[in-house]
């Protein structure tokens, strides 16, 4: 049994200098069969790995993760979440998500750090305002949260927000979904990958897939750097790189891998209380609660799988930031980066099975699949075990592109997702 | 148990100090005030480059300092005899300044010019003071002498790396408050809180080589490099030139007989007299991108007193474009890791010599010098010379065979050799060391304790070349096992690196190598050759993690001092699992402060290099991501701080729809009129006017936003075939036709109507907000999907100007204004085009309507576009012609169930959703999205689609975006069958009438729904789409 985490433990482990923690996950190597294999060891892959043992009654389970586990989007992402979505089908997926959010912490026993500081979704032109009113109508009526704020609440809620009429795109008002808010990226994956582990689950760090084995339309196993592990069920959830795993199956996916880039600046004393997002000038900050600005910035134009971005990108971002915020522009960008994410046609993600027997994807989260994370991984786990979908993700099925039911969320999600 | 009790009385001390601090700082105010101006007394009497004749008071902490011109914060501070800078960023550990230059990590500080002009986390050791110059601790509260944030140092026990992880989750909604006292602990310095009055700027510059750093590398560099003849840049971050060289000892080296300063000065006047070359101070680096793509961020005014600077840039940001770089950004050195070597008056070795030699400032008066190399010898030497006493020399290694550890003998400093400081004593500054001798494997400390007093402690655990910019630019390290460091291997044949960031050390040999790598670099053969003396240095021993004789646990031996991490956070991490180098650091934070790592990083790595028993090689190095040093949003976004860099586009018309009170609205990126208000009148009366007017006698519209492109060549029916989905090869020369434009999935993505003008000539219009993701998509089409197509496009948006006269008497109105057109209904009928003459102004008159009246485009070169619309204007005067906007024309087209793309559609419905059926054509081979149409659930016959809406009670106007149900349920979720999408009060119907699409909506005519607003639920009924004159009477009235 694992040691509980807790403030007495701390107090406990200072007499001992905190030489007798156990290790939050093992590093095994894998064994030579598993029953289910997932390929990819960021958020949305370990907590489909934790639900498939908590909930499905699945033990025999590996996590094969290339690199080091939450080192692609999970750890380079702007960390927000919210389920103000406009489709139904979004809607759902999402506050599932964020329903699973509101526990997380206290279920993986592991301070992911939500915090519900509100996210605001602002408008800046009259087909803003239009769109934006239609997703809180549509929200509401979902039981979702969500406010609608003119320019004279956005200035109180947010009062460093520049709401001067005569800026180049003036704030006509903002959305305001109150539960909505922050995390912190990295712990989402720890956590995930320590209660997952207590659980059985193997997590195998430098591991990098090479092959997948077919026979017929059936899954056979896996080629890694470590060897070959058998398998006939393999969750794939890897992200920018999906492309590269289908097509290892010799399968297509309807998506495009682009850099999306995003940058800190140095820490300052709180200033920003909220998480404000805007779409027509793309611009989105919110604070670390080490006392950065996370600022969002824009994908590259072009498909690319580098996790670095072009400087011309930031410049446009940091230039709508100063404007909604020209208190910042003495402030210093301390680190940018960038991480490369999988764009579906419609900007929704696929959560499948594929026309090849027991090998199921999660991608397609593009530029925002930070903030379903645990959602993702419940429903994930779900569609693997069972091998058909939740009803909460039946909607995120791949032959969507074949038939066209699509989820066009490019109105709520555009970039800044 | 009994140790850990020991360690908390240890804490209690400190707090205990705290206090006693607290009352002697508050007994010491009025003594503070009084005494006004400190003295200079760390000050040498001579010696060093600053300009002693400019004597500079500034103020720290509201006391008043004064320094000299060229002095740092730092060096001012140091001469003062001040070492307590601030606090640290999770133990509040009283802290000092460390370094001399941009890998400062202690000692930051705001500097205060007004709410906003204040800048935070600045380093002590890089920014210049000058006459009025404020600066004060950050972090810390009330004041960085008596710091209640010190209590953390008591919890210090209980708060080891990731904590956080493991606790405040219970109870489980408290995160929020436990959030905010955690905020407000973090952070460091303070955001500005009002605009900044400051002028930032941007430069794009191009030079055959950039030469990064004026060190002795970067200055050899660039002697062998201005021989080219081309265009040579040299940087430097710091305000003058030499590298490390401009503050070594005097006496120790000499270049072609020159003291090393005199060496840098003839080589900078020498560069300086080629008419090639550019040399930038106060320069940095920032970013290292693809194809030697360089961002450079110049600082121009931060070192100037508020007079000096009016009207100046304060920083430029430089966008490089080199076809060849050269790095020569030179080597950092590195500290000791031990216990508690982090208090004020421990320094790197490298930063005291500098204040020593440099600035004529002496760090203290009994100094220790613990180090691994030789280098150290060098400021023992400094110091001792000038008179500063030298108390012990405290040095990891068996012995040197250097040449300055024997000076230093002969100098009769004491040399501990194999030797190992162990601790250290002091609150708020070093009093002393405590030091052991090394086991003959490093791994232990053997012997007695002793103690040394001193005020000053000098670390020096090696150099680390500064291999971040080689890095950003894709160049691959290697770790160089007998000298412990990352060095360059392998990068683009475009760059170098010379000097000791590559690796090289030892002034000759530096200077050597530059000079014959610079010359293979520009393909020369200059050879200068230099008479160089310098010491032999000896060999170099390291240990990444010190010795103790404490159990680990009740050490603190930081690595990084900012974040407050200690080797001890590293191996918890490490315990715990996070094994790699990645998770170490984002686990304890290493390396992720403000200096981004660059005192502490190599130590991290090598403490776990050393616990996992993994060779540094193939550990690895944490990414070194740009920029280099924090880099001003300001100077990044450069003129354009004040408001965003967005074009903002004007009709021909604009100056007359402001004279005459419009109010705008934004549309993409124009400014169109939105409406016409007479005094007092709100928007909504403004517009029911000018929609009645349009109706009833004549209206007139700016249409000049539209997008326009030209399309010629041979096959221009068969594209505009290609791509709209109606038939374009009959549409006879001089007629017009509506189209509809389709995404690959089959979705309406834009409409216009396009004229036919010749056999291969036609103008299309567009959507303004669509216009030029229009265009681009069509180029895409001709260029990669139809290449063998004949068609060139020409966007001719600006090139127009298009006055649309609406109503019924718009004929007649025409005809006063276009006198050479024949406007009878039979030669000009609707949806049909005619060549004419405003004047002598050549125009294209179309016949056709938005708003469902009798309706005329004028469309003239644009520059004519004021008067026409003038004319017009004074034309329609006897008919009341009235000017309406977009609003009234967008209640106009509703009237008349026009759609408006990207409002009745969202990417989500196709033609047949419109019911528009009508327009697709069966016939034809292919259109773009035609495919999609038939996919199974495009097919459907209960989607989305167009209906009309009328309220019950006909006052009642709708929300544009307000959701539609069929069944009211007494709350949340209800089942959504569509949404409104356009809503206005019809004044010509008076009405309110609305469109919307709706789940199966074609069936549903006449069916009551319902609309759930927040507060109130509105009963609706489905109608047809059209509301107004359904045969199209007015088009011909």
């Amino acid at each position: 049994m694992r040691n509980k985490y807790s403030i007495f433990s701390l107090i406990k482990n200072s007499f001992t200098y905190h030489e007798n923690w156990q290790r939050a996950w093992k590093d095994p190597e894998p064994k030579s069969f598993y029953d289910v294999v997932i390929v990819g060891g960021g958020g949305h892959g370990l907590a489909t790995a934790y639900y498939l043992a908590k909930e499905h009654n699945l033990i025999n389970i590996a996590v094969v993760e290339k690199g080091w586990i939450g080192g692609g989007n999970t750890g380079r992402n702007t960390t927000i979440i919210r389920s103000n979505y406009l489709w139904d089908a979004s809607a759902g997926l999402y506050d599932h998500a964020l329903k699973i959010w509101e526990n997380l912490s206290q279920e993986l026993n592991y301070n992911v750090m939500f915090s519900q500081r509100g996210v605001m979704n602002l408008a800046h032109n009259q087909h803003d305002v239009r769109e934006l009113k239609r997703r809180t109508h549509a929200n509401r009526l979902n039981g979702i949260d969500c406010l609608w704020l003119d320019t004279k609440q956005v200035k109180e809620f947010c009062p460093i927000i520049n709401c001067s009429p005569n800026i180049r795109y003036p704030v006509m008002g903002s959305t305001l979904q109150k539960r909505a808010g922050t995390a912190r990226h990295d712990a989402v994956a720890w956590g995930y990958a320590r209660a997952a582990d207590s659980m059985g689950v193997d997590i195998i760090q430098n591991c990098e897939v090479k092959g997948i084995k077919r026979k017929g339309d059936s899954i056979e196993g896996l080629e890694t750097t470590k060897g070959f592990i058998k398998t006939s069920k393999i969750g794939v959830a890897a992200a920018g790189h999906s492309s590269v795993i289908a097509n290892m199956a010799g399968l297509k996916l309807p998506i495009e891998s682009k850099p999306l880039q995003a940058l800190v600046s140095e820490p300052i004393k709180p200033i920003i209380d909220t998480v404000v997002m805007s779409n027509a000038v793309h611009a989105y900050v919110s604070q670390s609660d080490k006392g950065e600005l996370v600022i969002g910035a824009g994908t590259d134009a072009y498909i690319s799988y580098t996790q670095k971005g072009t400087h011309e990108i930031v410049e446009g971002t940091l230039n709508a930031i100063l404007e909604l915020y020209p208190i910042f522009s003495r402030l210093r960008m301390l680190r940018q980066w960038g991480g490369v994410v999988d764009i579906c046609p419609d900007a929704s993600p696929i959560i499948s099975k594929t026309s090849i027997k027991g090998l199921y994807f999660n991608c397609g989260w593009g530029t925002g699949g930070f903030k379903a994370t645990p959602g993702s991984g419940h429903l994930f786990a779900h569609t693997i075990a069972k091998n058909e979908p939740h009803g909460l993700n039946a909607a995120f099925n791949i032959n969507r592109f074949v038939s066209g039911d699509l989820v066009d969320e490019h109105g709520a999600a555009a970039v800044a997702h | 148990m009994k140790d850990g009790t020991m360690s908390m009385d240890v804490d209690v001390g400190l707090i205990w100090l705290e206090t006693h601090q607290m009352i002697k700082f508050t007994s010491s105010i009025k003594w503070e005030k009084s005494q006004k101006i400190m003295s200079n007394k760390f000050r040498l009497s001579s010696g060093g480059q600053i300009n002693r004749t400019e004597r500079i008071s500034f103020k720290f902490n509201g006391k008043t300092f004064y320094g000299f011109k060229g002095d740092t914060l730092a060096s001012a501070l140091l001469a003062n005899g001040v070492h307590l800078i601030g606090r640290s960023f999770k133990y509040h550990r009283p802290r000092g300044i460390f370094s001399s230059g941009a890998e400062e990590t202690n000692a930051l500080v705001q500097v205060i010019k007004d709410k906003g002009k204040t800048d935070p986390n600045i380093r002590a050791t890089q920014i210049e003071i000058f006459e009025g110059f404020n600066a004060e601790s950050q972090n810390c509260w009330p004041t960085v002498n008596f710091d209640l944030g010190a209590i953390n140092n008591l919890f210090s026990p209980i708060i080891p790396a990731g904590f956080y992880y493991k606790t405040f989750m219970w109870p489980a909604n408290l995160w929020g408050g436990y959030e905010h006292f955690i905020r407000k602990a973090a952070g460091l310095g303070k955001s500005p809180t009002e605009n900044d009055p400051d002028i930032y700027d941007h430069k794009y510059y191009h030079c055959d080589v950039l030469i990064v750093g004026s060190g002795p590398a970067g200055l050899s560099a660039a002697k062998v490099a201005v021989k080219t003849g081309k265009k040579i840049l040299l940087v430097d971050e710091r305000p003058s030139f030499g590298g490390n060289l401009a503050f070594a000892d005097e006496e120790l080296s000499k270049i072609n007989d020159l003291k090393p300063s005199e060496w840098i000065e003839e080589t900078c006047t020498e560069l300086q007299n080629n008419k090639n070359i550019k040399i930038l101070n106060r320069t940095s680096v920032a970013a290292y991108h693809n194809y030697n793509y360089l961002i450079m961020m110049q600082n121009l005014s931060d070192h100037l007193s508020e007079k000096e600077k009016k009207g100046k840039i304060r920083q430029r940001l430089w966008k490089v474009r080199a076809k060849k770089v050269i790095l020569a950004t030179g080597s950092i050195e590195r500290p000791m890791v031990f216990d508690c070597n982090d208090r004020p008056g421990i320094m790197l070795s490298s930063a005291v010599r500098k204040y020593i030699n440099y600035y004529g400032v002496k760090c203290g008066n009994n100094v220790v010098i613990f180090t691994s190399n030789d280098d150290a010898y060098e400021t023992a030497i400094s110091l001792h010379n000038k008179g500063v006493k030298i108390e012990a020399i405290v040095d990891i290694r068996e012995q040197s065979s250097g040449d300055l550890p024997k000076k230093c003998n002969e100098l009769g400093i004491k040399i501990l050799w194999k030797n190992t400081i162990i601790y250290t004593e002091g609150y708020k500054k070093i009093n002393n060391v405590h030091v052991m001798k090394l086991s003959n494997n490093n791994s232990c400390i053997i012997g007695n304790k002793f103690k040394i007093n001193c005020d000053l402690l000098c670390v020096s655990g090696g150099y680390t070349p500064a291999v971040h910019l080689f890095t950003q630019s894709g160049g691959k390290l290697t770790f160089n096992e007998g000298k412990y460091y990352f060095q360059p291997k392998t990068t683009s044949p475009n760059q170098i690196s010379v000097g000791s960031c590559n690796g090289t050390f030892g002034l000759k040999k530096i200077i050597e190598e530059t000079q014959t790598k610079t010359n293979e670099f520009l393909n020369l053969n200059h050879n200068d050759q230099s008479n160089i003396t310098e010491s032999k240095s000896g060999n170099f021993e390291n240990i990444w993690l010190l010795p103790s004789d404490k159990v680990s646990g009740k050490t603190k031996p930081f690595v990084d001092y900012q974040n407050d991490t200690t080797a001890n956070d590293i191996k918890l991490a490490l315990r715990e699992g996070y094994k790699s180098i990645e998770h170490v650091k984002r686990y304890t934070t290493t390396g992720m402060a403000t200096d981004q790592g660059k005192i502490g990083n190599m130590h991290a790595l090598g403490i776990v290099s050393e616990i996992t028993n993994t060779k540094m090689g193939e550990l690895g190095t944490t990414t070194f991501r740009p920029p280099y040093t924090p880099l001003t949003f300001g100077a990044v976004v450069g003129r354009n701080v004040k408001q965003f860099f967005d074009i903002v586009r004007k009709t021909p018309i604009h100056e007359w729809h402001e004279k005459n009170g419009a109010k705008f609205e934004d549309v993409g990126q124009w400014k169109r009129a939105w409406y016409y208000p007479n005094k007092n009148e709100t928007m909504y009366e403004a517009v029911q006017r000018e929609s009645k007017a349009a109706r009833n006698g004549a209206g007139i519209l700016d249409a000049s936003t539209l997008g326009k492109i030209d399309i010629q060549g041979s096959d221009a029916s068969e594209f505009l075939n290609r791509v709209y989905t109606n038939a374009w090869s009959k549409l006879a020369i001089g007629k017009c036709r509506y189209g509809l434009m389709l995404n690959d999935d089959g979705m309406v993505y834009d409409d216009g109507v396009t004229t036919r003008l010749g056999d291969n000539h036609y103008i299309m219009t567009t959507t303004t907000g669509g216009a030029a993701s229009v265009m681009s998509k069509l180029e895409d089409f001709l260029q990669t999907e139809w290449p063998e197509l004949n068609v060139y496009l020409t966007s001719v948006t600006d090139h127009f100007a298009t006055v649309s006269v609406c109503g019924s008497h718009s004929k007649k109105i025409l005809e006063k204004v276009v006198k050479n057109i024949n406007f009878s209904n039979q030669n000009f009928p609707h949806m049909s085009f005619k060549e004419g003459l405003v004047d002598k102004i050549k125009c294209r008159v179309m016949r056709i309507s938005f708003t469902g009246e009798l309706s005329y485009e004028i469309n003239v070169q644009s520059n004519y576009g004021q008067v026409v619309w003038e004319k017009c204007m004074e034309a329609g005067k006897e008919f009341k012609i009235t000017p309406y906007g977009t609003e009234a024309m967008h209640l106009l087209r509703a009237e008349k169930g026009f759609i408006i793309a990207g409002q009745e559609t969202d990417g989500t419905i196709t033609p047949v959703d419109l019911q528009m059926d009508w327009i697709i054509s069966k016939k034809k081979y292919d259109f773009i999205g035609k495919r999609s149409l038939y996919r199974s659930d495009t097919m459907r016959e209960n989607r989305k689609q167009l209906v009309g809406l009328l309220t019950n009670d006909p006052k009642e106007i709708l929300e544009e975006g307000a959701q539609i149900v069929e069944e009211v349920k007494s709350k949340p979720p209800m089942d959504m069958i569509g949404h409104v999408t356009s809503s206005y009060y019809s004044p010509n119907l008076n009405k309110s009438i609305a469109l919307a699409v709706v789940k199966n909506g074609k069936k549903l005519k006449g069916k009551k729904l319902f609309v759930p607003m927040s507060d109130k639920t509105i009963e609706v009924t489905v109608s047809d789409t059209v509301f107004l004159d359904k045969e199209g009477d007015r088009l011909n009235a």
